[in-house]
């Protein structure tokens, strides 16, 4: 696919309030050490950085070895105080690069 | 206590003659194999029949698999399928520069936009596949169906079940018809198919010479190498397989149980994969259709 | 007397075995590149059991998708919060599963992914906090895998 399917989990949130955010993409994840039919090992082609940025300042990253499973899913907390804008950002071997903007919608 | 890491050699079994052939294992792979009916787990998900007496003792692969996975399967921002699944919708809504979209032609009639509403049609359509196909004068199964579509009303190129498009939208397709009862078309013509895909079922093929049924009917419910063995219902087809570290069709699973068996897997596209996905999807008739789902 | 093969006596054998799996080895030390990998990251501060929680299935499914979760016990304060986790094992080609980055903005230290592990083995989870301490849990999974091969 061009362009990667993600799969991007931000609940509304009252203001103070810890939300568990999700977020998938879809990557094959290789890990460099796998052969091929022919018995050649498959180059290494994973994604190795993940990021969150509230408005701007980043509230969470990752950084990602070849042992993470393929389509690469990571969750972690966030504490909402007042709505924004939330980017993703991964980053990997061979220039991937891809973002996604999701609001962040705090009452 | 589940064995860890047993792995079942194919290449190295013999034939078990007392077992109808199921191959040695080496001492502990017997005694797992022999007469332990192990606690799978779970209740059965498919919705019971109406009658007190459940007397249906199908159950779909869902209830062979962890609590964990289970949970995966259940929750839409958990289930890798549904990177595909949104693959497919997208596919859906757009049209390809060779022909109209899906939209255009098989919206609901309340809205005719290229980005409109499935009709009812499309979103039962997995229930009621291997469905008769009139100018080729045999069934075609729902992915076979997606990819003449795509040839005949979109000019697109052939695709197999696993083709990348063909299979974004058989996920697409086979979420939209979740929670729903597979009802195989009473069709006189599939007959001959359906008995046919039986056939199959039962015929012992490969080194190791076992039928389907040796496992999936015989020993569903015990274990093999410590993965449990399914009654092997299609209700989850395509299934994000964590074996395959993505989607994959029933074919897909099919060719792996033949290989496993020591058998030459049926060539892609032939008649005895759609007999049997008929012949499956007969004696899974009435079973609830889980949606893409994730398996072991 | 049961015959060696009958059902019950079977399951306490096996039964027996995963209690010295699951028991006694994470007593036993850490394999000397695990070790290192610790120390690698820790740098000079030395890891101390407790508030890091490694959650993982006792038995896997599949290796290629184990789900885990790491919760460390902290107030996540501007003064007083976890500021790097780190994934490592022991038996996979490489000692790094993950590395997750948090600060006060996530209220709560807890992560969650997916990795895949090549056998089953022990699983350390660390957490630095904001004080430079180094805390750390370790964890024993079995993993086993598909019972037929494919192409």
């Amino acid at each position: 696919m061009a362009t990667p399917r993600t799969l991007i989990n931000v609940p509304a949130a009252r203001s103070g309030e810890i939300i568990e955010i999700r977020a998938t993409i879809a990557h094959v994840m290789e890990t460099g050490l796998r052969p091929d039919d022919q018995g050649r090992v498959v180059a290494r082609d994973i994604v190795t950085r993940f990021e969150c940025r509230l408005d701007g300042a980043t509230v969470f990253a990752a950084d990602m070895f070849p042992a993470v499973a393929a389509n690469p899913h990571i969750a972690f907390r966030l504490r909402a105080e007042k709505p924004g804008s939330l980017v993703f950002l991964w980053e990997g071997d061979r220039g991937f690069r891809h973002t996604e903007t999701v609001a962040l919608k705090v009452t | 206590m589940r064995a860890a890491v047993l792995r079942w050699s194919v290449g190295a079994s013999r034939v078990l003659g007392a077992l109808g052939g199921l191959g040695a294992l080496g001492a502990l792979g017997a005694l797992v194999l022999s007469a332990c009916v192990s606690h799978i787990g779970s209740t059965p998900v498919e919705a019971a029949p109406v009658n007190l007496l459940n007397t249906d003792t199908r159950r779909a692969g869902f209830a062979d698999m962890s609590t964990a996975l289970q949970a995966m399967q259940q929750d839409d921002t958990l289930n890798p399928a549904i990177l595909w699944v949104r693959e497919g919708e997208a596919l859906w809504s757009q049209a390809p520069a060779s022909g109209p979209s899906c939209a255009g032609c098989h919206s609901s009639p309340t809205s005719q936009s290229q980005t409109g509403h499935p009709s009812a049609s499309i979103q039962t359509a997995a229930t009621r596949h291997p469905a008769f196909d009139g100018t080729l004068n045999k069934p075609v199964t729902l992915a076979g169906r997606v990819d003449l579509c795509r040839q005949r009303h979109q000019n697109l190129k052939p695709q197999d079940a696993d083709g990348p498009e063909v299979l974004a939208l058989s996920a697409w397709l086979m979420h939209q018809a979740r929670g729903l009862p597979i009802t195989p078309p009473p069709d006189p013509r599939l007959t001959a198919w359906t008995q046919r895909g039986e056939q199959l079922y039962g015929a012992r093929m490969g080194q190791l010479n076992l039928a389907c049924t040796h496992c999936h009917d015989q020993y569903a419910g015990q274990r093999l190498g410590g993965a449990p063995i399914p009654q092997a219902h299609p209700t989850g087809y395509p299934t994000y397989r964590l074996e395959w570290q993505k989607l994959g069709s029933l074919p897909r699973r099919l060719r792996a149980c033949m290989t496993g068996v020591r058998a030459e897997p049926f060539a892609t596209g032939s008649d005895e994969w759609v007999a049997l996905e008929g012949y499956l999807m007969t004696r899974a008739a009435g079973m609830t259709l889980e949606g893409a789902a994730v398996r072991p | 007397m049961k015959p060696l093969n009958a059902p019950t006596t079977r399951r306490k054998v096996m039964a027996a075995g995963a209690l010295w799996l699951l028991a006694v080895r994470p007593a036993q030390a850490l394999d000397a590149p695990l070790q290192q990998a610790i120390r690698a990251w820790a740098g000079s501060a030395t890891p101390r059991e407790g508030r890091v929680t490694l959650t993982v299935a006792e038995l896997i499914d599949n290796g290629n998708l184990v789900p885990l979760t790491v919760h460390v016990a902290s107030p996540m304060t501007p003064t007083d919060h976890v500021q790097e986790i780190m994934l490592l094992n022991e038996r996979n080609p490489g000692r790094e599963l993950a590395r997750f980055q948090l600060g006060p903005a996530n209220g709560r230290a807890e992560v969650s992914t997916r990795v895949r592990l090549a056998t089953s083995q022990r699983l350390v989870a660390l957490a630095r906090m904001s004080d430079g301490s180094v805390w750390q849990h370790t964890v024993e999974v079995v993993v086993t895998l598909a019972a037929c091969i494919e192409s």
